[in-house]
């Protein structure tokens, strides 16, 4: 019904899009996200998910100290154990790092640089990959090869590798780092994209709108795209996370994020040589983070799967 | 048979050239290494001399001429920081590598193959359940982290396993092992765990699925109806249809545990490939960054066309002149 609404707006192709949108309607948003919450595992990643969004977005509102602000720091604190107070009296709930620095704090701050390069390689990845596989499916011929033999050549190359090849031609940085995620990772959805589209293709709501000569990228846009959503939502999620685990381990092998704006990742890599004398928390709390972070956006693309994949509905 | 072999060789032959065009490019282009690599007390004539030496001076096309000369005679050039050819300084390193990318597959086997069996035969037990969020944990647990973490219990608080190198070596087949001693055991466990750690997750929903998709056709209830023992079923029937996609799964998979080695590597002070590649990118050391991508390539190329060969030997329904 809002497919018609939206393009009935005085273009020729109005009662076309009328045919065309015989295509199965989408089932309703408040029944789907019951269904999605039936499951208890689901519940549990949006919570932390929330929990994890809102910590990253109201940061400087939630957190004790500014890490970045050096004035606020003290060297006099650092290296304390959690649970210990400042100089001044201050509790420092997880304790400080080399410099002083208050780990929460930090962990805060981190989610913030975590949540933004994931979140930004992925969409642009999923950007990227969806146009090249519905180009690939739509076009077809020597375009469609040409993509998909990409498609496979960089498949055939672990996530890692693809990631260090591009770092080792632009050199580090939180920029580079996304580009690498980028390149590594738009595959993926080019191939999801592909094959859902080379199924949407065949339908009949396709059919009519190639023959009414609704030009190509409408076509693509307006009817073939919308229809292809569901798995590449799914996919997408799951490498968000993916993309946030990615980043931490490049941060962790000294070629990512800045030493000013530390992600989780550098957190982590920081407290690596505290950790042989016994100085856990330096590393270990950014890591529970970074944990609750992966496994509920996984938790949530898990149940997303299930509730968005036609077979599966009832 | 024979030309969709030659005509898959080609592509792969174009394949790595291409590599080595946006490899070598890629990293000669950006980033100056004569800022880095050369000590800046030197003055001009000095420098000139020691650009010289390296090759820099010359042009950038002349530079790839040179280095495709190289390789075909097997020399990537010196590398700038050991001042020895690169493809040594690699080689060099790959038994340790080798070793601890062999030693997590068989411990990922070990454990990920009967786990996944177990889960896949009694999905409705509690253990099973356990078994599988496990699994979960597997795929979301920042290796690095978990790597940290071994460190901690196991170096620091237990102090039961060294955290550092790859401990007493002995040589077998003219390179040096750390398996063959119990000192270099020691210190080879917590990293092959730490690499391990994924891959078993990967290998038991595999296995499950596979158990779970092979126990619904005819011929397991046709054994079953034969009244044959519940071990023999599963030993024979079940898990002999299960080897083909697991097979290729460890095939295929092994690739990854050489690259991804390179985070294990780093943690652990394991002097393999991986640690190595990381230290030339922060030093800008070309000729092995550079030759360690080719390998790389080399290696993933050619592993994916021995898989490729290996489907159609084994299964006459792949054609390879199709497309894809």
């Amino acid at each position: 019904m809002e497919r018609k609404l939206a393009s009935t707006t005085g273009s020729p192709e109005g009662v076309v899009t009328g045919a065309a949108s015989e295509a199965p309607p989408p089932p309703k948003v408040s029944a789907a996200i019951r269904r999605f919450l039936s499951e208890p595992t689901a519940i549990i990643g949006v919570a932390g998910l929330t929990l994890v969004v809102f910590v990253a977005v109201f940061a400087p509102l939630l957190s004790p100290q500014n890490p970045y602000d050096l004035m606020q720091l003290d060297i006099m604190d650092s290296r304390l154990a959690p649970g210990s107070e400042s100089f001044t009296g201050v509790p420092y709930h997880l304790g400080t790092d080399g410099q002083g620095r208050d780990i929460l704090s930090g962990i805060m701050y981190g989610l913030r640089t975590s949540l933004i390069v994931g979140i930004a390689s992925a969409f642009a990845a999923a950007l990227i990959g969806t146009t090249a596989g519905l180009m690939a499916a739509y076009v077809g011929g020597r375009t469609e090869s040409f993509i998909m033999r990409l498609v496979d050549l960089q498949l055939s190359f672990p996530t890692i590798l693809m990631a260090l090849m591009v770092l080792a031609i632009l050199g580090n940085g939180v920029t580079n780092v996304v580009l690498a995620i980028i390149v590594a990772e738009w595959a993926t959805y080019a191939r999801t994209a592909r094959g859902t589209a080379l199924v949407e293709r065949e339908k009949e709501f396709i059919e009519a709108a190639r023959c009414l000569r609704i030009p190509g990228r409408r076509v693509l846009l307006r009817h073939l795209l919308p229809n292809c959503l569901a798995p590449i939502i799914v996919i997408a999620t799951m490498q968000v996370a993916r993309a946030i685990g990615l980043e931490a381990t490049l941060s962790f092998l000294g070629l990512g994020a800045s030493v000013t704006q530390p992600s989780l990742g550098m957190l982590i890599a920081n407290g690596y040589q505290y950790l042989l004398s016994g100085l856990y928390w330096i590393s270990f709390y950014p890591g529970i983070a970074l944990l609750i972070t992966i496994v509920s956006i996984n938790l949530v693309g898990d149940r997303l799967r299930d509730v968005l994949n036609p077979r599966n509905a009832r | 048979m024979i030309t969709t072999l030659i005509r898959r060789a080609i592509q792969a032959g174009f394949v790595v050239i291409a590599m080595t065009l946006i490899v070598f490019i890629g990293v000669n282009v950006i980033g100056n290494p004569v800022d880095i690599l050369i000590n800046p007390d030197l003055n001009q004539a000095e420098r000139l001399r020691v650009i010289e030496n390296l090759g820099l001076d010359q042009s950038l096309w002349r530079q790839y001429l040179s280095f495709l000369h190289g390789l075909t005679q097997g020399s990537f050039g010196d590398s700038f920081v050991y001042g020895r050819p690169a493809l040594d300084v690699i080689l060099e390193r790959l038994p340790a590598t080798l070793e601890l990318a062999l030693c997590a597959m068989v411990i990922a086997i070990v454990v990920g193959l009967p786990l996944g069996l177990y889960a896949g035969l009694y999905p409705d037990r509690v253990s099973s359940k356990l078994i599988m969020t496990g699994s979960i944990l597997g795929f979301s647990l920042p290796t690095f982290w978990v790597g940290l973490m071994f460190i901690l219990v196991f170096a620091v608080q237990l102090g039961w396993l060294p955290s550092n190198g790859r401990g007493d070596t002995a040589e077998f087949l003219g390179a040096r092992w750390s398996f063959l001693t119990g000192d270099g055991l020691s210190h080879l466990l917590l990293p092959a765990l730490n690499l391990a750690l994924f891959k078993t997750s990967l290998i038991l929903r595999l296995t499950r699925a596979g158990v779970q998709e092979v126990v619904m056709q005819d011929f397991v209830k046709f054994a079953r109806a034969k009244g044959l023992r519940e071990n023999r079923i599963i030993l024979v029937h079940i898990l002999k249809n299960l080897m083909i996609p697991v097979v290729t799964i460890i095939g295929l998979e092994f690739g990854s545990l050489i690259a991804f080695s390179v985070v294990t590597e780093s943690i652990f002070g394991w002097p393999g490939m991986g640690k190595l590649i990381i230290d030339s990118i922060n030093l800008l050391d070309r000729p092995v960054i550079v030759a360690y991508l080719m390998m790389m390539v080399v290696l993933f190329v050619s592993l994916n066309f021995i898989i490729d060969i290996c489907y159609t030997l084994l299964d006459p329904r792949v054609r390879l002149d199709g497309k894809g």
